[in-house]
């Protein structure tokens, strides 16, 4: 006796990537059942103003969510929603994946978009007390702390950080800005921008510490006689000087969620590996989205890498959603992943919007504006071998950079040797 | 249906006229402008640039 049982799809992820994953195997034609698993309780919604005009003014719990909540598609009704559950564990050979709870879902198809959590320092001190944002209640538990007046200590200056950074100041506390080994944005703006940066955010009122990282948390006074935790209340830095704050943030970087995908033989060092089809190297029927997919950037001449910017899941979604309908019904694959790289930042009132591979720039040229005065509007143009690998813009309306991107060098068309070059066999 | 924008949303990110550019413009300030019609084979178009709108600031209205 055979039954014929729906065939289902389930998504790891209930964040943005998840969730457009989802819209898009439904407008790839995708019929059969979708699951969706989450590990937030929350439906989805959008992590941008979380270190922004949220961490600025949430409102209430329900004001903050109902603001930054995504607007679904109707075919979301269709979805099976498994809110505030976690992935533990998968067999990609036999194609489960099982719950926290210990019940295994299985799948015809699978989408990777368990995203990235907040990578934490492991160093001596209190562990409580020092905030990360990455959720809702991250940010809400900050800007609590966030009073008039309050010394604010942040540990790394990445987007998150100059925008915690930048926004708490807003609100009126005293900021000092821990860099680490690189100056603010450097790792997408590149070292003359970073410094350019620095002197701009050093000139708003924030005080950056240059070329030192933490050694140490600093431990509340006074706070471990009620019983409660100690608390983290300032750093101490390798050169040993001592900072104190009130308010401690760590924004340090990211870690991928892929424990979940462990003992599969899949190339976990950085994310989960796609091919050029955003399908998951060295499983069947898997594919992946948004921060956790490494991927063979055509604009970034081929670097393998993994792309933290909000747009990407959507993008993403979009490939890797009809790459997997396909290999489940045969329809037509969709052409590789090849999305341009864009990304913004708020900072005191000041937009950064960039497109393609700044950080592979060997020399930059100004098109317009000045470096000196970044926040009366500066294009810059990042070149590598005499091509233009991206372009940013400071300080200008966000509209205006569309009209830059004819700017940006056309990626060569290679052949999708994804494997090979990461070393993975299946 | 009728596309509408919501200028007190609107930052003027410019993702919609990179997925709709038919349908979404950014004028040489930088400033959205937009027509309201679409031919039916476009609302694809349409709805991503809906999802790539950092603030949400794009509807669909009408005969739905």
């Amino acid at each position: 006796m055979t039954e014929h049982q729906e065939q289902r799809i389930v998504v790891v992820g209930a964040s943005m990537g998840g969730l457009r994953a989802a819209e898009q195997l439904r407008a790839a034609g995708w019929d059969g059942a979708i699951t969706v698993v989450g590990e937030e309780e929350h439906p989805p919604y959008n992590r941008p103003p979380l270190s922004k005009e949220l961490l600025a003014r949430p409102g209430s719990t329900e004001d903050a969510l109902a603001s930054v909540k995504l607007r679904q598609r109707s075919t979301m009704d269709t979805v099976d929603w498994r809110l505030g559950t976690r992935v533990v564990a998968s067999d990609l050979t036999g194609h489960t994946v099982t719950l926290a709870s210990g019940e295994q879902l299985s799948y015809d198809g699978l989408v990777v978009a368990s995203g990235i959590r907040p990578r934490r320092l492991h160093v001596p001190g209190p562990t409580v007390g020092r905030h990360v944002v990455r959720t809702l209640e991250d940010t809400l538990g900050l800007h609590r702390q966030l009073r008039p007046g309050a010394r604010v200590v942040v540990v790394g200056c990445g987007f998150i950080g100059c925008e915690v950074a930048a926004t708490a100041h807003e609100l009126g506390c005293e900021v000092h800005l821990v860099e680490g080994s690189r100056g603010p944005m450097h790792r997408v703006l590149g070292e003359e921008v970073s410094v350019i940066m620095r002197s701009w955010l050093i000139d708003r009122g924030i005080d950056i510490i240059t070329g030192d990282s933490v050694e140490e948390y600093l431990t509340a006074e006074g706070i471990q006689d009620d019983g409660g935790p100690a608390l983290a209340a300032g750093v101490r830095l390798a050169n040993g000087t001592e900072i104190q704050g009130d308010v401690v943030v760590e924004a340090v970087g990211s870690v991928p969620n892929t424990e979940w995908l462990e003992g599969n033989g899949l190339d976990l060092a950085d994310g989960v590996v796609v091919d050029g089809h955003l399908r998951v190297l060295g499983a069947a029927h898997a594919v992946a989205v948004g921060d956790i997919a490494r991927y063979r950037d055509t604009w970034a001449d081929g670097e393998m890498r993994r792309v933290e910017h909000w747009q990407g899941a959507i993008d993403m979604a979009k490939t890797a959603a009809k790459s997997l309908v396909a290999e489940l019904t045969g329809i037509d694959p969709p052409a590789p992943y090849s999305a341009v790289p864009s990304f913004w930042s708020d900072q005191f009132g000041i937009r950064i919007q960039g497109i393609g591979a700044p950080h592979r720039a060997t020399a930059i040229t100004v098109l317009e504006g000045s470096l000196d005065a970044v926040e009366d509007g500066v294009v810059i143009r990042y070149e590598r071998d005499g091509s233009t690998v991206g372009v940013v813009t400071i300080g200008l309306p966000a509209g205006r950079l569309v009209h830059f991107r004819s700017l940006l060098a056309q990626p060569a068309s290679t052949p999708d040797r994804t494997a090979e070059a990461v070393g993975v066999s299946s | 249906m009728k596309v509408w924008v919501d200028r007190k949303l609107c930052e003027n990110h410019g993702q919609c006229a990179i997925s709709a550019p038919d349908t979404f413009q950014m004028d040489s300030e930088g400033i959205l402008q937009y027509t309201e019609g679409f031919p039916a084979d476009d609302l694809e178009y349409i709805e991503d640039a809906m999802d790539v709108c950092p603030v949400q600031a794009i509807f669909l209205k009408g005969d739905q």
